[in-house]
């Protein structure tokens, strides 16, 4: 029933908690008294990179020669979409570029190239999944309200569906993201009026309106006007280019960010943490319930950073470029204080996130792990019906640490395993709901 | 061009969006955009002890246009960050020319004037916030003027001099007496230019160092300067336009209100009063239903450093009700500006940095995020960016802390008057 209170789970002493969050408060002030010219350099040589990327995308997809120009074009568009969304717009709408109280690159005037309105997203993901992170209902972001990413969440019969689901989500991300913060949802089951809905609905169907017609009318109206001799094909191909475009930034940036949260051994917390937690625990929450994984100067860029997706969560409104410099230090506190800090290869994350969608498209029954000790979700029961609190501690003794990290490595080697899950679940297959249910118990 | 320039901006913009064309434009060269106003720095000229000259190269949309005496707000990036101030333009309009010219003192301790003399050079990129002020020469010119300038206060009072083109073929017809307190003659800038203007018998200049003299009593100056912008025929009052230090500004308005100059008075001042505020409130930043921060505030401090006191990254400019940078709506409630008094309602745009509330009232804001930390997450200004917190105001062209520099020369400097012209460097 994921985590209910940090301080016990952490298996920190309240000193220690403390210290945490003074060392944290530390590792940002460094960087807040840094910023400066390189990195003013940093983000306009970006945004200027990304310009020339895009237009000269747009141009190669609308004049297109030839298969192989249309070809660069859409893998020039592709980029360029994916840096703006990413480590561009989704950065500066965090207000980490408002230092430089530059009105063409701060959080307040921002608008990206993307279906959603800026303000919008700032609200739903600035406000709503920053803040509250990972504490199930109160961020959206945990599932986006049609995946079930935790097995304490029900099964219903649609989350049969999750891999079609999973999918549809991925090539769509633009679109959902778009409408995240209208609450269609709370509309259709009648907790919003339509009165209360149709501001921001509009304000989406505005934006998308422009998006579009500059996407699949305009761009394509132009490569039809270059290539006089068969307009129909041209528009077409050029359609077809920046849809393609659209749909590589929409996998891209579904991946990243469900690396970020979804992968074993990530946290979820109940509302009764949130309830009375301080700002230490806060950064507790937030190093808890995110993941990184391990990239280089290109990935990482292209990640928008968010490969240190547990430092962006500490320090959401410091500058991206950052954050790797800042990795390290977190990833040191960590060890002293034998905390986990979540991080694997891109494909080791993404694989695990896909491996726990798929499995949770199955109801518990069918499920060997129980709530108290799984992948994606775990408990502090866990260490007591396992044993495994007999050889942990609160807090250092003699120089040494037998805290949450040690904790959550043994808690792993008690899951059942590959082979035991899929004996497990056959069983439930074969012996229907009773055996499934008994089991579960 | 200009119309051009629009046109295909908007036939553009749908290729763009969200962007404008400008956002592409200003990738190749800098001036090419009017998002933000911009200019480059084309040419320094050194023009007294720590003042420089700049002739500043505008950009697409700022205009040509402006009254001599109005000022600009000048940005320049400082370790990253866009730092603003306010100099008059010393310079006469020119439809031809896109050239700004601004003339900079170097202030005690202040960060911007010290940048553009140290370290800006050609080339540098500074952002531009359109001409405005109040303080400028009427049309028709009167027939009657008073000039009256201390230190870098001069600046607005040169631009009316060469717009008036005193000392030229073709000047103005008008009578002007021209007072000008310097501390010494190193520090006069436009030296060689007044002594030659001068030659002209309708412009009388008198020129006074206070470095070893001390403060000359305002009353002989107003009676002064009275006398020698007599002219036989007229009868009406003279014009009076004075730039300096505030304390000396409400010297002079009493003087001359004594002799019966008060409507045609003109002062520049930049600096707030806070003393006649209004009593405060809690003041709620965020959207029309949703709350990010409340702060309580008294009447004596400003939405922007209420904000600021809570955590908030608002954007601002010249901190001191100039530059509209920082302008952002008001959804609830009233404000009071504390420049003009004025009681705000909602709806309004207003300006954050110099706007306190007037009861409760709610403050649009969506910016950045929303992290309920205490941490001391953000950037607390030095008090070289609130220019009011260290004296009372600031002369036209001046940083603020300039003026309590040239206030304090002015108070210990003795009452002999003498009258002369003798610049000792030449303006380049």
């Amino acid at each position: 029933m994921a985590i209910d209170t940090i301080r016990a789970y952490s298996h920190l002493s309240d000193d220690d908690i403390e210290e945490i969050g003074r060392r944290l408060d530390a590792i940002r002030e460094e960087v807040e008294n840094d910023l400066g010219s390189r990195d003013v350099a940093y983000i306009k040589g970006l945004i200027r990179s990304q310009r020339f990327l895009e237009l000269a995308g747009r141009i190669c997809v609308a004049a297109a020669p030839n298969p192989a120009v249309r070809a660069v074009g859409t893998s020039a568009l592709s980029l360029s979409k994916i840096l703006e969304n990413l480590e561009i717009g989704h950065n500066v709408s965090h207000g980490q570029w408002d230092w430089m109280n530059d009105p063409e690159i701060h959080s307040s005037t921002w608008e990206w190239d993307n279906a959603c309105p800026s303000d919008q997203w700032k609200h739903s993901h600035n406000h709503v999944h920053h803040t509250y992170t990972n504490i199930l209902g109160m961020d959206n972001d945990v599932g986006y309200g049609v995946l079930r990413v935790t097995r304490d969440r029900q099964w219903k019969p649609f989350n049969a569906f999750q891999p079609l689901i999973n999918i549809t989500l991925a090539s769509l991300f633009q679109w959902a993201v778009a409408f995240y913060d209208v609450n269609l949802g709370l509309y259709f089951t009648k907790r919003q009026t339509w009165e209360e809905t149709k501001p921001a609905f509009m304000a989406v169907v505005r934006k998308a309106r422009r998006q579009v017609l500059r996407d699949y009318l305009l761009w394509p109206g132009i490569a039809a006007v270059l290539h006089p001799k068969n307009p129909g094909a041209a528009f077409r191909s050029a359609a077809g280019a920046i849809l393609l475009a659209n749909l590589a930034r929409n996998l891209w940036a579904y991946a990243v960010i469900f690396c970020g949260h979804f992968p074993d051994e990530t946290e979820t917390f109940t509302k009764q943490q949130w309830k009375e937690e301080s700002h230490a625990e806060w950064y507790l929450r937030q190093m808890l319930g995110s993941a990184n994984f391990h990239g280089g100067k290109i990935l990482t860029i292209l990640s928008g950073n968010l490969n240190y997706q547990i430092e962006h969560h500490l320090f959401p409104d410091i500058p991206s470029n950052r954050l790797a410099g800042m990795g390290a230090k977190v990833k040191e506190l960590a060890k002293e204080f034998d905390l986990p800090y979540n991080v694997d290869s891109f494909p080791r994350q993404f694989l695990n996130v896909q491996r726990t969608l798929l499995k949770l498209t199955l109801p518990n029954r069918f499920l060997a792990a129980t709530g108290d000790n799984a992948p994606e979700v775990r408990t502090d029961r866990a260490f007591v019906s396992t044993g495994v609190e007999r050889e942990l501690y609160v807090g250092e003794r003699a120089g040494h640490r037998s805290g949450l990290r040690t904790g959550l490595r043994k808690l792993a080697a008690h899951r059942p395993g590959v082979g035991e899950s899929l004996r497990f679940a056959v069983r439930a297959l074969r012996g229907g709901a009773g055996v499934g249910k008994k089991a579960a118990q | 061009m200009a119309f051009t320039i629009a046109a295909l901006r908007t036939a553009l913009r749908h290729l763009t969006t969200p962007l404008i064309l400008d956002d592409y434009t200003s990738q190749i060269d800098d001036l090419w955009s009017a998002r933000e106003l911009r200019g480059r720095i084309e040419h320094i000229s050194r023009v007294a002890e720590d003042t420089v000259t700049l002739h500043i190269r505008t950009g697409w949309g700022v205009p040509r246009t402006f009254r001599a005496g109005q000022h600009i707000g000048l940005g320049v990036q400082i370790d990253g960050r866009w730092r603003w101030r306010s100099y008059s333009l010393t310079g006469t309009p020119n439809q031809n020319k896109a050239i700004y010219t601004i003339t900079v003192r170097e202030v005690r301790d202040g960060t911007v004037s010290h940048h553009l003399i140290a370290a800006a050079t050609v080339g540098t990129p500074v952002r531009i916030s359109a001409p405005s002020g109040e303080f400028h020469l009427p049309t028709p010119v009167p027939q009657r003027l008073i000039f009256l300038s201390a230190g870098s206060g001069i600046t607005p009072i040169m631009a009316m001099i060469r717009s008036l083109r005193l000392g030229e073929p073709g000047a103005a017809d008008t009578t002007v007496a021209h007072i000008h307190l310097e501390r010494s003659p190193e520090r006069l800038a436009f030296a060689e230019e007044l002594q030659r203007r001068s030659a002209d018998p309708r412009y009388h200049l008198d020129l006074r160092y206070t470095g070893d003299t001390g403060r000359p009593d305002i009353g002989d100056l107003a009676d002064a300067a009275m006398v020698a912008s007599e002219r036989e025929g007229v009868e009406e009052a003279p014009h009076v336009f004075a730039c300096g230090p505030s304390a000396m500004l409400d010297a002079a308005a009493a003087a001359f209100r004594e002799r019966g100059v008060e409507e045609t008075f003109h002062r520049e001042q930049f600096s707030l009063d806070r003393q006649h505020t209004t009593e405060g409130g809690t003041i709620s930043f965020g959207t029309e239903h949703v709350t990010s921060v409340s702060v309580e505030a008294d009447g004596a401090t400003t939405i922007l450093e209420a904000g600021e006191s809570a955590g908030l990254d608002l954007a601002y400019g010249c901190r001191m009700g100039v530059c509209s940078t920082c302008t952002i709506p008001l959804l609830d409630g009233s404000a009071r500006d504390l420049r003009t008094g004025e009681i705000l309602e909602p709806g309004q745009r207003i300006r954050a940095c110099s706007s306190v509330a007037a009861g409760d009232c709610r403050i649009a804001y969506a910016a950045g995020t929303t992290v309920p930390t205490t941490a001391g997450s953000h950037y607390e200004p030095s008090a070289e960016h609130r220019p009011w917190a260290a004296g009372s105001g600031a002369g036209a062209g001046a940083e603020s802390a300039a003026e309590t520099e040239t206030a304090a020369a002015t108070e210990s400097v003795a009452a002999t008057a003498t009258p002369t012209t003798t610049p000792t460097k030449d303006e380049k």
